[in-house]
């Protein structure tokens, strides 16, 4: 009975699980050819660090496009405002806790620059950001002019995209060598999450709303420790959570929970389902034009600051290409081209699909060139499982 | 002398989810005549036009076609187009960007192995254009002709497929006068070519200028068919053909009467299309009493849908001149967002394009223009959601499933009431309904009628746009006739008439 139940949800979500379960499949194809060294605590870690700046990058492209637009300049604008942090902090001698707010506003004003034409002018934001993608790539290569790969000797700035969260409760004798505090954090993480579930449908319960049936509902939660249990663990297993992943889950966090619940949230969505109902349903078009523009251009400053950080410099080609990975995210992770639907969790998870398939297959040794190939499949298998899933819904 | 028949539909009936919008139609057309079908908006003309086109193909509708001698079976518009039916919409189907020649040519080019022959074209276009009075140069773009001569470039393109059959779905309707009474010189003269020729119009004046005969559409059946060379045709016959429909039991009967407090007034209201530069309302005054249901009758076209939208929030940035006070107070709104605050609420004409998001649920649509009202702290409180649409659905008698639904997935009546709780869940003191019944059947047009009585007997105050004369006869406390723009008439209920208000619109 619960299993035929299970069945019948797992069909109707099978277009929000689907990255999920593909993601799942992709990790244990690469565990099995790679003898175990791909879910090893140490290389999990690398590929939640180099998933980072490509992830908070497609978290801000699903809210673009979601309300129908595009956004090709954050490539370049990502690296120009890491080379910006770069220069603040090795020639003008900025603090950091000075650069990292400066870079973030920047990123800000960049992205409410990109909105203007779009929002007040109606100019296609494919043909608005193609002229930032430009201007960005040129400021990049004459900020780095003079000097080239600007290194960064700063500590504390570099600890963003290669340090970890110090372990508070480090113990010699109990479990020597896991990091106690991302389990602890990883603990709360699960009661959190399970505690805010009861009560959700508690609620609901007391209003006598349909919800879920008991057996899959346990089931659910069942599944959700056990999956979020097994990052903490492996997480754990090398020095712990990075500042990286700190901050994307943040950044997660905070945009799914704006998404989700709140007010701009809805109103971005409907935006993207209809933007002519939506205007006369009382909502300001070109506002939210412009917050969605902003928050884009504010996470490009974010993901410029992770890659500088990574690799401890700012380099001439920082930002080449990152505008379209992070759009294949996004793709992936179910957002649709014609507006409306997506959200922030699933390009998550699109990234990591993305991230994972190259850190895979750079284990295997497979080649680059065979390796943008099977991105590409990926990519193009994803829109089209979203498409026929979608498609099979409506029916 | 019997002339032959070039085209008889016949017991043609299509119906969409919900509507019987063609039932068992009759209709015939004999070689060399011009024919006039005439209708109120809704009565099933252009869909009658559509089956005849293959727009709707073979085996959606039921009865038959017989063209030219034989029986057809379009299943698309290029089969109906090869027999030599040419079809042109209101709606041009011209391309901008490219010249008269390339147009009138598109889709059947003079061509050897795939290379065009512009120099044939241009020289061929060149003749079709005379045929239709228009000597330009056929290098001209689309986009720099007026309408009136881009009708005639649709008939010129017509023209050089052979065609045995025009239909011109109102031709007239975007022409000034000048234009109008050339097009219709043109179909004359195309007349004794041989050319036969069938006109939707809603402009009687041209019908009894021009038609041999005419056929009388109305909710879907043939009322009758006329021939104007026995002097059959007049004006006063065709509006009691197209509109003779008794309106009892239709329209529920209202208790409440219309307090004195104006609480709605407009005047001197003009607007002016930034883009096309012409003046779509010209000193438009209006007035709206609370708990009044005062209808706003006309043609499509004639400024209705404009005067709504310029007046909640100008979306369409119109230049604005005039007067507007909302209870007492002068409005002027720069945004939807500043009427829905002062207490007006817009029900847009076509809740598709413009009323509701389609690809979210009922709930989401209906709280979607009110959710300040279920904030709680930073977030939307979703069990106060659901309360609130779960109230709307029982109140309005919405048919789904689950508040879950998408709905592009409802019945356009289900959707209309789903737009209705979304403006009603504004709580407004002003409610302007744009064809509120539009394409929906009549258990659920009822039902609209009956909840816009509950509203103004609740105190509040009505405007109502709509095509259907007896829904506006049925409905309003008073009405007001718009046409080209301006307000030609005012009429309490007790001295409208389906006939003087048709009057006051075709004026």
């Amino acid at each position: 009975m619960a299993i035929k139940n299970l069945g019948t949800e797992l069909r109707k979500h099978v277009r929000d699980y689907g990255m999920l379960i593909a993601l799942f499949f992709i990790f244990i194809i690469f565990t099995i050819t790679t003898n175990g060294i791909f879910i090893s605590s140490r290389n999990i870690s690398n590929l939640l660090n180099q998933t980072g700046y490509i992830a908070v990058l497609a978290v801000g492209m699903t809210l673009i496009i979601i309300i129908r637009h595009i956004d090709l300049s954050v490539g370049f604008l990502s690296g120009f405002l890491g080379a910006v942090a770069a220069i603040a902090m090795v020639f003008w001698h900025f603090p950091v806790f000075v650069v990292i707010p400066m870079v973030l506003v920047l990123g800000l004003l960049a992205g409410l620059i990109t909105a203007y034409p779009v929002a007040k002018l109606g100019i296609p934001a494919f043909v608005a950001s193609l002229a930032g993608w430009l201007i960005y790539r040129g400021a990049l290569l004459l900020a780095t002019l003079k000097t080239g790969t600007i290194i960064i000797p700063n500590k504390t700035f570099n600890a963003i995209g290669n340090g970890y969260v110090p372990d508070i409760f480090a113990s010699d004798t109990f479990l020597p060598k896991t990091h106690k505090l991302t389990l602890v954090i990883g603990l709360i993480a699960i009661v959190f999450v399970i505690v805010n579930s009861i009560k959700t449908r508690k609620n609901k319960q007391s209003y006598g709303f349909q919800v879920l049936d008991k057996d899959i509902f346990v089931l659910q939660q069942i599944f959700i420790a056990v999956l979020l249990g097994l990052v903490t663990w492996v997480m754990s297993g090398y020095n712990g959570m990075s500042w990286t992943v700190a901050i994307v889950l943040v950044v997660v966090g905070v945009y799914s929970f704006v998404t989700k619940k709140t007010v701009l949230g809805r109103h971005i969505y409907a935006v993207g389902g209809n933007p002519e109902a939506a205007e006369l349903s009382g909502i300001n078009v070109s506002k939210i034009t412009f917050i969605v523009f902003g928050s884009m251009g504010m996470l490009a400053g974010l993901s410029g600051l992770l890659f500088a950080s990574r690799l401890q410099s700012a380099t001439t080609t920082a930002g080449t290409l990152f505008e379209l990975d992070a759009i294949a995210a996004a793709f992936i992770g179910g957002v649709s081209v014609a507006g409306g639907v997506g959200s922030v969790v699933g390009s998550l998870i699109g990234a990591l699909v993305y991230t994972s398939l190259t850190s895979g297959m750079n284990l295997m040794g497979i080649d680059i060139s065979s390796q943008y190939v099977v991105r590409g499949a990926v990519l193009a298998g994803a829109v089209i499982f979203d498409v026929a899933t979608g498609k099979l819904g409506n029916k | 002398m019997e002339k032959r028949k070039i085209l008889e539909m016949r017991g043609i009936t299509k119906t969409f989810p919900g509507v019987k919008a063609l039932d068992d139609v009759t209709f015939d057309v004999t070689e060399g005549e011009i024919h006039c079908l005439v209708g109120e908006n809704g009565a099933g003309k252009s869909t009658l036009m559509k089956v005849l086109s293959g727009v709707y193909p073979y085996g959606e509708y039921s009865g038959d076609i017989v063209f030219d001698g034989s029986v057809r079976k379009f299943r698309q518009v290029r089969d109906s187009e090869r027999t030599g039916i040419a079809v042109i919409y209101q709606e041009l189907a011209l391309i901008p960007e490219l010249s008269i020649y390339e147009n009138i040519f598109l889709g059947h080019e003079i061509q050897n192995r795939g290379v065009v022959n512009w120099n044939e074209t241009i020289k061929q276009a060149g003749e079709m254009l005379r045929k239709v009075g228009l000597e330009i140069n056929p290098d001209i773009k689309i986009k720099d002709l007026g309408v009136g001569k881009q009708q005639l470039v649709e008939i010129a393109k017509a023209l050089s497929r052979d065609v045995k059959l025009l239909v011109l779905d109102e031709p007239t309707a975007a022409l000034n006068e000048d234009d109008s009474e050339n097009l219709l010189e043109l179909l004359k003269g195309l007349k004794t070519q041989g050319v036969t020729s069938v006109m939707i119009t809603h402009k009687l004046k041209e019908v009894i200028h021009i038609a041999d005969r005419v056929t009388v559409l109305r909710d879907g059946q043939t009322i009758c068919t006329l021939d104007a060379h026995n002097g059959e045709v007049s004006e006063s016959v065709l509006i009691k053909n197209m509109v003779g429909r008794s309106i009892d039991n239709v329209y529920p009967g209202r208790e409440s009467t219309p307090s004195n407090e104006v609480v709605f007034e407009v005047s001197d209201w003009s607007a002016v299309d930034r883009i096309l530069g012409h003046k779509v309302l010209d000193s438009v005054s209006l007035h709206v009493k609370k708990g009044e249901i005062v209808g706003l009758a006309g043609l499509m076209g004639a400024g209705r849908t404009e005067f709504a939208r310029s007046i909640f929030g100008n979306p369409d940035h119109y230049l604005i001149d005039g007067h507007l006070v909302v209870k007492g107070e002068e409005c002027l709104f720069g945004h939807p967002e500043d009427a829905i605050e002062k207490g007006v609420a817009y029900v847009s004409e076509d809740r598709k394009r413009n009323g509701l998001i389609l690809i979210q649920d009922i709930k989401e649509n209906i709280t979607i223009a009110n959710l300040r009202e279920l904030k709680k702290g930073f977030v939307i409180d979703t069990n106060a959601e659901i309360i609130q649409a779960q109230g709307y659905r029982k109140a309005l008698d919405i048919k789904t499933p689950s508040l879950e639904q998408k709905v592009n997935k409802l019945s356009g009546g289900n959707q209309q009431k789903v737009s209705l709780a979304k403006w009603l869940f504004v709580k407004p003191h002003v409610l302007i309904l744009d064809e509120p019944t539009r394409g929906i059947d009549v258990g659920a047009k009822y039902e609209i009628y009956t909840l816009m009585n509950d509203l103004v007997a609740q105190g509040m105050s009505i405007i109502m746009i709509s095509s259907e004369l007896p829904e506006i006869l049925g409905m309003s406390d008073r009405i007001y006739v718009v046409s080209e723009g301006k307000i030609t008439g005012e009429l309490p209920i007790g001295e409208a008439t389906q006939e003087n208000i048709m009057q006051l619109a075709t004026n």
